[in-house]
């Protein structure tokens, strides 16, 4: 399942249609726009109005709706010290709530993924990962990425220390200024709240070498 | 560490090294997390200037480097971390996953979760209250969990003007008092996470040391005998069966090595029918392979079909687990809201498989400060650690945990809130 806040980067859906295609496998899209078309969801305004925060309410319909046991994610506990303490089965109740205070304990490998009708689990296999390891984990197995994951020249603007990708779904505001510079995304997610970081690295191993750099500058800035 | 010296040595097979630290605020622990990331490059600029930023505020003579563990804001406030925060960090030689836990007796549970997967354990001392009962408390833990390699910082050396003399009282305290438990390997190091000594860089205050600091520990102990490779252990997870054409007789036993090897031609048993077969292939994604051992996941096919497949585990004729009903463990119980008692019925899961169990008899519990065993109690609350016999639904295959942690290793967990409320440990 995609939970697709209709803000995307082309790249991204060409790649999702190309690799579903590839596996012969069935995609269920959930769709942000029809939430809104169904008054599920009010679309925020302003300039810095993003679907980010709506899609919890399309995904949490599309699990009731396809009775999902689970929704596998890519979340890792290194992103941000928020999540050092997140679970690889993090329990959601009949309302899809997380409680942080009722987590399951997890010990050895033992995962405890009992629940009730209406629950679900939202099951993040790589808590354990950094994102060093996610990237030496696609050279190793020679993963295909879409390009925007490598250094590409695009219009961008700074935005609360951001560089936000210029696309359909932004208004540049006042004394903001466009400017061509080269780019990558760590990590793709609504175009409206994806930040880009400046890199010239355009192969997997200049990439990694500036993972490995990155990891005292503090340019980590997790997007969608 | 500069940019050349980590790209050289990248290697996605690099080992993996997961430790605890459980210690108290008092302890430094926090600061010596801290260290180790801030002397390793780990941490980002901007989280070094918020953690400047807040020690200014807070008029701290120096920059506070516990606060860069500091979790939830919440917790923060309280200033205690709660839970189990893990942190990752990594040098040229091995990659880390840090398992940080506070050190109250009230959180007993959280250590015990920490150290489930932790291979050692750092266990905080300060110089100038030398063994104390929370150092008893972590070291019993890391003992039951069986983490094989214990490290003793005797920390906060500073305040005693680095005092050989200090260092080797609480050496001798804590051997003497750890005689008592069960722990395979145990390092001494005299150590100050506050000014960094003997814990990245080697300290100049106390020469009379020749041991290495903590850093080089930590990438240099051996831990490739922690995992069991004698005993062959191969708890099915699920059964392959595509029905299409092509495939169509194929039978693949799919999970991961719990101990052992398991190689193409070898008799194996399959518990609990004690049919016999002969394995024929050893598979992963990326095709057959020679052999598999922990904590290899692939798919076994055998020379015949197995007339069952539920529950099922494939081992060698020689040497079995145990295939029983009765169940003696130790347990700590991790539920506030219902106690343990005689009589109640739970789920266990162990390994790939849950079954029913009710609690028979509640033997003892153990004062985990004391170690003393107290007979004749009616109750497991919050945080007690226990030994339990439990009486299952269906035959479960296992090991000691003293011989297999995978094997020996379950949780229970209540049919009614789903809630899961011990781990034990089988004895």
């Amino acid at each position: 399942m995609h939970v697709d806040t209709g803000h995307n980067f082309e790249e991204t859906i060409e790649f999702r249609d190309r690799y579903v295609r590839d596996l012969d496998a069935r995609l269920v899209v959930a769709s942000v726009q029809e939430s809104i078309h169904k008054g599920r969801v009010v679309e925020e305004k302003g300039p810095n109005a993003s679907r980010n925060a709506l899609q919890t309410v399309t995904l949490l319909d599309a699990i009731e709706e396809h009775g999902f046991d689970a929704a596998i994610g890519g979340a890792r506990r290194d992103e941000e010290k928020a999540r050092a303490k997140e679970r690889f089965f993090s329990h959601r109740d009949d309302f899809g709530q997380w409680d942080p205070k009722n987590q399951r304990p997890e010990l050895w490998n033992l995962f405890n993924g009992r629940m009730n009708p209406g629950e679900h689990f939202r099951v993040f296999p790589l808590s354990n990962w950094t994102e060093m390891d996610v990237w030496m984990y696609i050279q190793r197995e020679k993963i295909v990425l879409p390009e925007i994951y490598f250094s590409h020249e695009r219009e961008v603007i700074r935005r609360a220390g951001t560089l936000l990708a210029l696309t359909d779904f932004i208004t540049v505001q006042e004394g903001e200024a466009v400017e061509r510079l080269r780019v990558r995304f760590r990590t793709i997610g609504d175009a409206t709240c994806t930040g880009a970081v400046e890199s010239e690295a355009w192969t997997l191993e200049e990439v990694i070498a500036e993972v490995a750099a990155g990891a005292a500058d503090g340019t980590w800035n997790p997007g969608g | 560490m500069n940019q050349a010296a980590v790209t050289s040595n990248l290697d996605s097979e690099m080992e993996l090294l997961r430790f605890t630290t459980a210690g108290s605020v008092d302890d430094g622990k926090s600061t010596l997390i801290g260290r180790l990331m801030y002397d390793t490059k780990t941490i980002f600029e901007d989280q070094l200037e918020a953690v400047e930023r807040v020690s200014r505020n807070r008029g701290d003579g120096h920059v506070d480097l516990a606060l860069l563990t500091d979790g939830l804001r919440a917790e923060r406030e309280q200033g205690i971390t709660i839970d189990v925060a893990y942190r990752y960090f990594a040098t040229p030689k091995r990659k880390f996953i840090i398992a940080d836990t506070p050190g109250h007796i009230q959180y007993t549970r959280n250590m015990v979760t920490g150290a489930s997967t932790a291979n050692l354990a750092i266990i905080l001392v300060d110089a100038r209250k030398g063994v104390v009962e929370q150092t008893c408390r972590h070291s019993f833990i890391a003992s039951l969990l069986r983490i094989q390699h214990v490290v003793v910082c005797v920390n906060k050396m500073d305040l005693v003007e680095w005092s050989q003399e200090v260092f080797d009282r609480i050496v001798k305290d804590y051997k003497d008092f750890a005689s008592r438990l069960d722990i395979p390997q145990m390092t001494f190091i005299p150590i100050s996470a506050l000014l960094g000594d003997n814990v990245v860089e080697k300290s100049t205050n106390m020469p009379w040391y020749q041991g290495s600091t903590l850093l080089y520990n930590l990438e240099s102990v051996y831990i490739g005998s922690d995992a069991n490779h004698v005993d062959a252990r191969f708890p099915v997870q699920w059964v392959i069966r595509p029905h299409s054409q092509e495939w169509h007789d194929f039978r693949g036993y799919s999970g991961r090595v719990a101990g052992g090897v398991f190689k193409p031609g070898d008799e194996v048993v399959a518990l609990p029918s004690g049919f016999e077969a002969k394995i024929k292939t050893v598979q992963t994604a990326d095709g057959q392979v020679e052999e598999a051992f922990h904590p290899m996941s692939v798919t076994i096919t055998l020379d015949r079909e197995l007339i069952s497949a539920v529950a099922i585990c494939l081992v060698k004729a020689r040497n079995q687990p145990h295939v029983s009903q009765e169940v003696d463990c130790m347990l700590c119980w991790f539920s506030e809201k219902k106690p343990l008692t005689q009589g109640a019925k739970y789920i266990v899961r162990h390994t790939t498989r849950e079954v029913k169990a009710v609690v028979r008899e509640l033997q003892y519990k153990v004062d985990v400060n004391t170690l003393h065993k107290e007979e004749g109690v009616s109750e497991l609350k919050l945080n007690e650690i226990g030994r339990v016999h439990l009486r299952v639904s269906a035959p479960l295959f296992y090991d000691s945990y003293r011989r297999n942690r995978i094997t020996g290793s379950l949780i229970l967990v209540d049919p009614f809130t789903n809630e899961t409320v011990a781990a034990g440990m089988i004895r």
